[in-house]
């Protein structure tokens, strides 16, 4: 493969990094500066990175080395199919989320705007640079970066379910930093590198055991983040945040971060010989798909629309790590093409529920009922992105659904296919009756007449549902998700199996 | 050439301007702090030109004090090791100097003031002559003056500072002598004291008996000057009571000096098989250092005096060092000199930030530092960049050193070390964002949306300018050190470590 040395990646990093600052130094002085920078930043960041796509779609690699730490051990962004695919989603959606969150924290009125810009700012740079980085160590640093960067976001309300929510989640997360530190050192200890390669670099170095252990705590570690059921606890919590926050660890950054890195270790640290030589994918596959069972169960239960999300949300990122670990051809496909999609599907469901917030301050499904008559937008759009999510075409999530079905068959596992038929009739079994109830209920707690939230609020959202029914016809027009989930995959069984 | 005279002048020019500057106060109080900093200025001249001399020439610098020749004269020799630990002192004290002025006028009484530059000179003059010297008993005469400095300057402190600079004392007294006895012991055995020649000569004495006495009131006495448990009971009371500024100074260089005298004896004076293969000395220094750790770290979590908590992490961060001696390999100690030297910063940044924040409010206890973020704003930031640190979150320096530690106690096959080394980082973790969270936070009521503020009359209100440039420094260098630890370890530290490793 073709290397070509850019400092673009470092420059799309320093753009997120230096419009951090700017918008500390702003302050609220001058809000309207303030989120100018916010706006900037994105734009550039996302313009930057998306300058990057021409190379990667011809099959080069972007790769900006900033400084060696030891042998073989650099800080190093390298960008490939697959990581372009995270970098191109969080930086698109941090434009959109921007614009989301100024007309949110506005309509609200809520305080410490200036942190939570900064600190929304400082997360997305932890999750471009997850993406964009070329080793574990590399994705270590901006992994916690990310971690650090939340929990001011998650703790934002500052009420002490609020705190409790943000020990909670450092809790957890920095534990499973941990568990990811342990394991990287033994990786880089039994062979003396930690660059991703495709289809993996550990076959050969260390006993069965070893790689075994390491691979579980690697699991144990990102899992945290990913929230794979047990360690999942942190996430419902977290809910408490403001919902462009919420928006944020879901869709884009934090749990994606999370599951990209599960994804970064099970193909490009392992890869899918060894995997399937160790039989490690078959705990793994198992934890996940009682995980997709059991959050679709719990999610049924929930009547605060947030939890139900994250519950969803839980569901959904397992889904993913499943795809993968069948190592399969349509299965990696399906899984990385599943964390834009999902992406955009979410954030719109969970922009929806925001804007539901903002406008009548219900959060409780039960609540909602009739409100399709006073903002039939949101409602829409949250039709678009529930429908999706159940996989319903021609809704992007259809598509990624659809390859992970035919992965589950190429592995010959039928009864992981049960698993992705069945989460996605939870889907349905939990979404439906809040549209049901939305648009053919009268409405008790709502008004029923016609009332949107401001512009800045609803326009995002009609961008990102629009955006999922456009991916689910052309999967691969604009950022070409689909060619890059395809090239990855091509990559990895290539070299692999 | 006057760069080859540097190891000597290093020395030399602060404790004669030391002179000078007591000297000159009579007449003028004012010039004081002007001295203090020009002198250390050119300290850290000196030490970045011996510095660059030993990465060109790539071997030692032997400089022969009064021209005598060793082993009978006093030698001063300097490696890659002693350079890298002469520029970080250096610089650190530097910045504590800029840091001190704006302080010290605030917490000591004006008539104090020129005894305190003088101690702070004198106790650099000490940590310098510590690290530079080749020789034995050179090296107790330069420990006892960086001790008798810090007695001291401590008493000068607040309440209790006397009774805790007297058991400093008591303390610091017992090591000197158990160093001073290794010293007796070695040179009966040897009848040297210069360290590269007793190098030579021990090998040949590896069985003797005597000779292991001797390491073990080597070991004791650097021991308790670096504050390593048990050891460290002098070492809580003693910082926390002292002046801002003197904490500042003592507790990131006085134990992290000391780190650089156990590897130095363990490594050099003595052949490392001595305490690898001949001896368990490693196991013993692993288990003190899990013991001591864990200890500190349940210590720590137990202190809402935020200065007193940073005490108990010092002798924690003692145990890492100690940790990477213990793994005996090129990983482990490269993360032992890496973190004497990232611990500097470290620690220097967190005690000038309590300092500040003394400075402003008068108090130390976490649970009063609501709404400090409006108010001192830079310095919590800079707070945060040392916490985490310390917590392990890269790019800050903490977690680099941690980094190699780990990979060292992993090929040592010491998994118990590999637990604590995780371990405590989530325990810091804890330690530190319970201040953050603090400090930070603001808790409200369930469905209070203040308006902006809802405090107005709380604004900023931070430190003088050199203060936060000083610590603006400090914070900027932990992170500096963190991304160009590579560089670090490239040119300096790994013609540190022993070759035999």
């Amino acid at each position: 493969m073709e290397t070509v040395h850019s400092a673009t990646p470092l420059l799309a990093m320093l753009a997120s990094l230096i419009g951090a600052f700017l918008i500390l130094f702003t302050g609220e002085r001058n809000r309207n500066l303030r989120e100018f920078w916010t706006l900037a930043a994105a734009v550039i960041k996302f313009g930057l990175i998306a300058s990057m796509l021409p190379y990667i779609l011809h099959g080069k690699i972007v790769e900006y080395t900033m400084v060696e730490i030891y042998k073989g051990l650099f800080l190093q962004f390298r960008v490939d199919t697959f990581g372009m695919i995270f970098a191109l989603l969080a930086s698109f959606l941090w434009i959109v989320v921007s614009l989301y969150s100024i007309g949110y924290m506005r309509d609200l009125n809520e305080h410490a705007q200036t942190r939570y810009f900064f600190c929304f700012a400082l997360a997305i740079f932890g999750a471009v640079g997850v993406a964009l980085a070329g080793n574990l160590l590399t994705l270590y640093m901006f992994y916690e970066i990310l971690t650090v960067a939340t929990f001011a976001l998650v703790a934002h309300k500052e009420t002490p379910e609020a705190i409790k929510a943000g020990r909670k989640y450092l809790a957890y997360l920095l534990t499973g930093a941990a568990f990811v530190l342990f394991s990287m050192a033994v990786t880089y200890y039994l062979t003396g590198t930690l660059d991703f390669k495709p289809g993996g670099f550990v076959a050969g170095h260390g006993s069965r055991e070893i790689l075994s252990l390491v691979f579980v705590t690697f699991m144990i570690g990102f899992g945290s983040k990913a929230a794979i059921m047990p360690i999942h606890e942190w996430l419902p919590s977290a809910m408490i945040a403001p919902t462009p926050v919420s928006a944020l660890l879901h869709a884009v950054a934090v749990v994606k971060a999370g599951v990209f890195c599960c994804l970064r270790v099970i193909l490009y640290v392992f890869g899918p010989k060894v995997l399937s030589d160790l039989g490690l994918w078959i705990p793994l596959a198992f934890v996940v798909s009682f995980t997709v069972i059991v959050a679709n169960i719990i999610a049924l239960t929930q009547d605060h629309l947030k939890r139900r999300l994250a519950f969803s949300t839980i569901n959904n990122l397992s889904i993913i790590i499943l795809g993968a670990a069948l190592v399969s051809h349509d299965g990696i496909r399906g899984a990385m093409l599943h964390i834009p999609f999902h992406g955009f599907m979410k954030i719109t469901l969970f922009m929806c529920a925001g804007a539901i917030y903002v406008k009548t301050h219900k959060e409780f499904i039960s609540e909602m009922e009739g409100i399709g008559k006073q903002m039939p937008i949101t409602m829409a759009a949250f039709t678009i992105g529930a429908l999706g999510l159940t996989g319903i075409p021609p809704v992007c999530g259809f598509i990624s659904k659809w390859y992970l079905c035919l992965g589950a068959l190429e592995a010959k596992e039928i009864i992981f296919l049960l698993v992705f038929l069945a989460s996605a009739l939870l889907d349905a079994a939990y979404f439906l009756p809040i549209i049901y109830g939305a648009f053919f209920k009268k409405p008790k707690f709502v008004k029923d007449h016609f009332d949107e939230a401001s512009f800045f609020v609803v326009f995002p959202i009609v961008i990102t549902a629009i955006g999922s029914i456009f991916f689910g016809l052309f999967p691969d027009a604009f950022m070409h998700f689909f060619k890059l989930a395809v090239a990855s995959a091509k990559n990895i069984m290539g070299m692999g199996v | 050439m006057i760069q080859e005279q540097f190891p000597a002048l290093i020395v030399v020019t602060p404790l004669i301007m030391s002179f000078i500057l007591f000297t000159v106060s009579w007449w003028n109080k004012r010039l004081c702090f002007p001295i203090l900093l020009a002198t250390l200025s050119a300290c850290l001249v000196f030490a970045i030109g011996i510095l660059d001399m030993v990465i060109k020439h790539g071997q030692p610098i032997h400089y022969h004090l009064g021209g005598w020749d060793p082993p009978w004269g006093i030698e001063y020799v300097i490696d890659h090791l002693n350079a890298l630990v002469l520029v970080a002192v250096a610089v650190v004290a530097w910045l504590v100097a800029l840091y001190a002025k704006s302080v010290v006028e605030k917490e000591l009484h004006e008539s104090k003031l020129p005894q305190f530059y003088t101690l702070f000179l004198l106790q650099v003059t000490g940590l310098f002559g510590i690290t530079a010297t080749g020789d034995m008993f050179n090296l107790y005469v330069l420990l006892e003056i960086a001790s008798f400095s810090a007695y001291a300057i401590i008493a000068m402190g607040e309440r209790g500072a006397d009774f805790a600079a007297f058991r400093y004392v008591i303390f610091g007294t017992i090591g000197a002598c158990a160093y001073l006895l290794g010293v007796g012991y070695l040179y009966i055995l040897t009848g040297s004291l210069n360290m590269a020649d007793l190098a030579q000569l021990i090998p040949k004495l590896f069985y003797n008996k005597a000779l292991l006495v001797g390491f073990a009131f080597f070991l004791v006495g650097v021991g308790i000057k670096m504050g390593i448990f048990p050891l460290h009971t002098w070492l809580p009371d003693a910082y926390t009571l002292a002046p801002s500024a003197v904490s500042a100074l003592l507790a990131p260089l006085f134990t992290k000096v000391g780190a650089y005298v156990i590897i130095r004896i363990m490594f050099t004076v003595f052949d490392p098989s001595f305490s690898i293969k001949l001896y368990p000395v490693m196991d013993i220094l692993g288990w003190i250092a899990a013991i001591g750790i864990a200890f500190a770290c349940i210590m720590a979590l137990a202190q809402s005096d935020l200065k007193r908590m940073l005490c108990y992490l010092i002798v924690a961060e003692m145990g890492y060092i100690v940790i990477g001696i213990a793994s005996a390999n090129r990983l482990g100690l490269t993360g032992a000199i890496l973190h004497i030297v990232n611990d500097m910063f470290m620690m220097a940044c967190l005690f000038t930030v309590v300092g500040a924040i003394m400075y402003q409010t008068g108090t130390r206890n976490i649970y009063q530092f609501r709404y400090l973020h409006r108010t001192m704003p830079v310095t919590l930031g800079v707070f945060v960049v040392g916490a985490l640190s310390v917590v392990g979150v890269p790019p800050m320096c903490g977690f680099f050193s941690k980094w190699y530690l780990i990979l060292g106690t992993i090929e040592a096959k010491k998994w118990l070390l590999l637990f604590v080394l995780l371990a405590s980082s989530l325990v810091n973790a804890i330690l530190f964002f319970r201040v953050i969270e603090n400090a930070y936070l603001e808790p409200r009521g369930e469905h209070a949306f203040a308006h902006d503020g809802g405090h107005p009359s709380i604004s900023l209100d931070e430190v003088p300018w050199s203060m936060l440039i000083s610590m603006l420094m400090i914070a900027a260098g932990i992170i500096l050190l963190g991304i160009f630890s590579g560089v670090i370890i490239k040119h300096v530290i790994q013609f540190a470590v022993p070759a035999s490793f």
